[in-house]
């Protein structure tokens, strides 16, 4: 809690010094990318190191403020679209766009682009996107309705208030109607800040000024260079040497956070939550877990209080399906989460309870139940597999880790391969809709353990349409509950992650309920 | 001679084909393809996409299937499309032979510069105080690992300088560039010239006591030439052998090295396009490496007749 209060108030002064101060422009800015993404297509991706590169080159219709940590209904700006408006009905969401606005190739933005975007994320079109991993964030749009070239409306199932945020999240920009899917993957065309010069694997990401931008004056960088730098080692010494203005966001742990300020003294730092969790997944399907009893006791024997000492110095939330506050502003309040299995301060009383059902299920001190722990071969996967090794142990489950290569990793889980999981899960945007429908729904392609609960599937239905945001906060808390008593996807920790950058860079805030969101950089500046 | 060439051109083919099978056949055994990875990287598994891509990408066909067509496309000159980038795999690959070339030939370079001299000296000089010296730095040159090896230099580098020889952007002055080539290959080089020191002082040692370094030395010839001209000279080959195969390993084998430089060369894209089960560069890079050093080999062979008389090829 004091570290995030020391961490938003030093963004929060960072952010009044920079407007404080007049931008220059100029100057190619460095940003250390710590992989090759699979493509240079946003909507194709699920990781924010495809963000981080590209978001800069789009736009959306609406845009969490890029100058604000949390993002909130209440952060969100017109983008592409000048203003929105929603129906008396709440199932029509109209948007009026920008005038004059120009894609990269000199074609106009129209309203036929965004109506393109929504059918290619629908899967309605011939051209089809390679992968397509947030088509269920569209599913209650029934149709997108042009009229004219700079009005859209959004034609809903049901009421939806969270489209909004959905659409303001860096994973929703707008594409060209006129370029083909391939194209956007090796050659991305947007209407963004930057334009995209060249992607080499293993290389270089770079991007220019995009001259011709409709946000005149924006941006002030002549351009980005995202050097790739797969050694972290490396691309942190290439930090405090000066080599790159700033580390790849959220990529810098407490210990490194450490010998940076020791080394390059000036550097700005943010350690700051992510809203990605470290969690539990059970495979419910096959025995012996698809004993509940069992599943509980592997819940009830979790101390996250020691994942949060060993892996984050103290320095980590518990929470349940989404992130707790102050940053998030979903999460379960704090004595809401102590009631849940697993959840209690007294570890002790929570073990002795989960004996007694391993010794209920016919396991004990001279039976104990050998089981894997799969998990992906990253260390942020492994680190937190071996203390949960270490944990079962204390229920009379010995576990051995089976390292998976991430070649294998979601197929094995698709298969439904392993009986005892470690996964990690990021929520793109703070709102209960991206999360329940996606890990927790039923059928959904990212809900891994396939927990299926149809009550609870129209219980989120429920939430989704409701509009008053203490009522709807309520019916999620209700929701929450629930999942953590089913053992759904027992969410261990939402872990901390660092961002540093030069003090000649300006203009960044590093957002604290989402990692997807906050790259468009137009706002960056370098005072050089 | 004709004919020893031709049988060796011969098994060369014949090499390269067994090759071009064996990493086939090995990289569609391996768990895992690229499809699922495509979607690892999406965090979705929808089988009727999957089955799409898969005959997309040509992954539906039969193995041996495949393979004729890989096969014919690289008789062909055509190497396919790099599944991730969806780029020609020749555009691919070519930018970065020259970039793991230079290090390697520049690593190689090091090794036998500071090797082999240093290997005559602790020879000449056996069980003084320089030839133990030499001894512990060649010993330290084999047991040190090039990550941490690496590591060390750079944090050196950093600390001294205040710089970095890293890539991050093509170098802007000529001393950039050298760096950026020197400290990678001198680092890598280390481990390469320990050992040829190594082989080189043992093999010095056995070729000083012979007699006809004996006889040169009674004749009056000068410590320089009978070290250099006589005993060096047919200390050579088992030297030559290991700079071949040092040569050849480094071709394939820099990947710490470029790694923890942040070199954008062969080595860590054939790591890369391993993990992403990327099988047009995968095959076609393993093909490279093995003609690379199936050549090193057959060189390395023509070399032993160049420097010792006493061996004739196809005799």
């Amino acid at each position: 809690m004091k570290w995030f209060w020391q961490s938003t108030v030093a963004i929060l002064i960072l952010a009044g010094t920079a407007a404080a101060q007049t931008p220059k422009s100029g100057g190619i800015m460095k940003i250390y990318q710590r992989d090759s993404p699979a493509s240079a297509s946003i909507h194709e991706e699920a990781t924010f190191s495809n963000n981080v590169p590209f978001m800069g080159v789009f736009n959306n219709l609406v845009l969490f403020r890029q100058d604000a940590p949390v993002n909130t209904p209440e952060t969100i700006t017109p983008e592409l679209a000048d203003s929105w408006a929603w129906s008396e009905d709440k199932k029509t969401l109209t948007f009026k766009l920008h005038p004059g606005v120009k894609w990269h190739d000199g074609k106009p933005f129209t309203s036929a682009d965004v109506k393109c975007t929504i059918d290619l994320l629908q899967n309605k079109l011939a051209d089809k996107f390679r992968k397509n991993p947030r088509r269920s964030w569209y599913a209650n749009v029934d149709a997108v309705v042009p009229n004219g070239d700079l009005e859209v409306a959004f034609k809903l199932g049901r009421p939806q208030p969270s489209l909004l945020s959905m659409l303001a999240s860096g994973y929703s920009p707008m594409y060209p109607c006129h370029v083909p899917t391939r194209e956007m993957r090796t050659n991305p065309i947007g209407t963004g800040p930057f334009k995209f010069v060249e992607f080499k694997q293993n290389e270089i990401i770079r991007l220019a000024k995009n001259q011709d931008y409709w946000r005149k004056g924006k941006p002030y960088l002549d351009g980005i260079d995202f050097p790739i730098i797969t050694n972290r080692a490396t691309a942190m010494l290439a930090f405090i040497a000066g080599k790159v203005d700033m580390t790849m966001p959220t990529e810098v742990t407490h210990p490194i956070l450490r010998d940076i300020k020791s080394q390059a003294p000036k550097s700005v730092c943010a350690m700051v939550p992510t809203n990605v969790s470290i969690n539990l997944i059970v495979n419910r399907e096959k025995p012996p877990f698809d004993n509940a009893d069992l599943r509980r006791a592997l819940a009830l024997t979790i101390d996250r209080k020691a994942f949060i000492d060993i892996l984050f110095e103290g320095q980590a939330d518990m929470g349940g399906a989404l992130l707790p506050g102050p940053e998030g502003i979903w999460g379960m309040p704090k004595e809401m989460l102590t009631g849940m299995p697993g959840y209690s301060p007294d570890i002790a009383a929570s073990r002795a309870e989960a004996r007694g059902l391993m010794v209920k299920a016919g396991y004990g001190p001279d039976k104990r139940l050998a089981i894997k722990v799969s998990t992906r071969n990253i260390p942020t996967y492994r680190d937190p597999a071996v203390i949960l090794l270490d944990q079962l142990k204390e229920i009379y489950v010995d576990g051995t880790l089976d390292i998976v290569e991430t070649s294998v990793w979601f197929g094995k889980i698709e298969r439904k391969d392993y009986a005892v999981g470690l996964n990690l899960t990021g929520n793109a945007v703070d709102d209960p809709d991206q999360s329940f429908y996606e890990n927790y729904g039923c059928g959904s392609e990212r809900n891994v353990t396939a927990y299926c609960n149809p009550e609870l599937q129209k219980a989120f239905d429920a939430q989704s349409v409701e509009t008053d945001v203490a009522k709807r906060r309520e019916m999620v808390w209700a929701i929450d509950t629930q999942l953590q008593n089913d053992i759904a996807r027992p969410t261990i920790v939402y872990g901390r992650a660092g961002t540093c950058w030069a003090p000649e860079v300006h203009g960044y805030t590093q957002m604290i309920n989402s990692s997807y969101n906050g790259f468009r950089f137009e706002n960056l500046w370098l005072d050089r | 001679m004709t004919g020893y060439l031709l049988r060796r051109l011969g098994l060369m083919l014949l090499t390269l084909f067994g090759i071009s099978i064996i990493i086939f056949v090995l990289l569609r055994l391996v768990p895992g393809n690229m499809v699922d990875i495509l979607f690892d990287s999406a965090g979705l598994v929808d089988p009727a996409e999957k089955a799409r891509i898969a005959a997309e990408l040509g992954l539906d066909k039969s193995i041996p299937e495949q393979y004729l067509v890989w096969i014919n496309g690289l008789l062909h000159g055509d190497l396919g499309i790099s599944y991730v980038s969806e780029k020609s795999a020749l555009k691919e690959i070519l930018p970065r032979i020259p970039v793991t070339a230079r290090l390697a030939l520049s690593a190689i370079v090091f090794a036998v510069l500071v090797g082999v001299p240093f290997g005559v000296i602790s020879a000449v000089k056996q069980n003084s105080a320089i030839d133990y010296g030499l001894r512990v730095v060649s010993l330290a040159g084999l047991s040190m690992p090039s990550f941490w090896l690496g590591l060390v230099v750079l944090m050196g580098f950093a600390a001294l300088t205040g710089t970095l020889p890293v890539y991050t952007e093509p170098p802007k002055t000529t001393l950039e560039a050298f760096l950026l080539v020197a400290v990678p290959a001198m680092t890598v080089g280390f481990r390469s010239s320990a050992l040829i020191m190594r082989l080189t002082r043992s093999a010095m040692l056995e070729v000083l006591r012979q007699d006809y370094v004996r006889t040169a030395r009674a004749k009056g010839a000068g410590a320089g030439r009978v070290n250099f001209h006589h005993a060096l000279r047919n200390a050579l080959l088992p030297v030559i052998t290991v700079i071949g195969l040092e040569t050849a390993f480094l071709i394939g084998g820099l990947i710490v090295t470029e790694t923890v430089f942040n070199i954008p060369g062969l080595a860590r894209f054939l790591v890369e396009s391993i993990r992403n089960r990327d099988y047009p560069i995968v095959q076609n890079l393993v093909m490279l490496t093995a003609f690379i050093v199936v050549t090193i080999n057959f060189l390395v062979d023509l070399l032993y007749a160049a420097l010792d008389p006493r061996v004739r090829l196809g005799a």
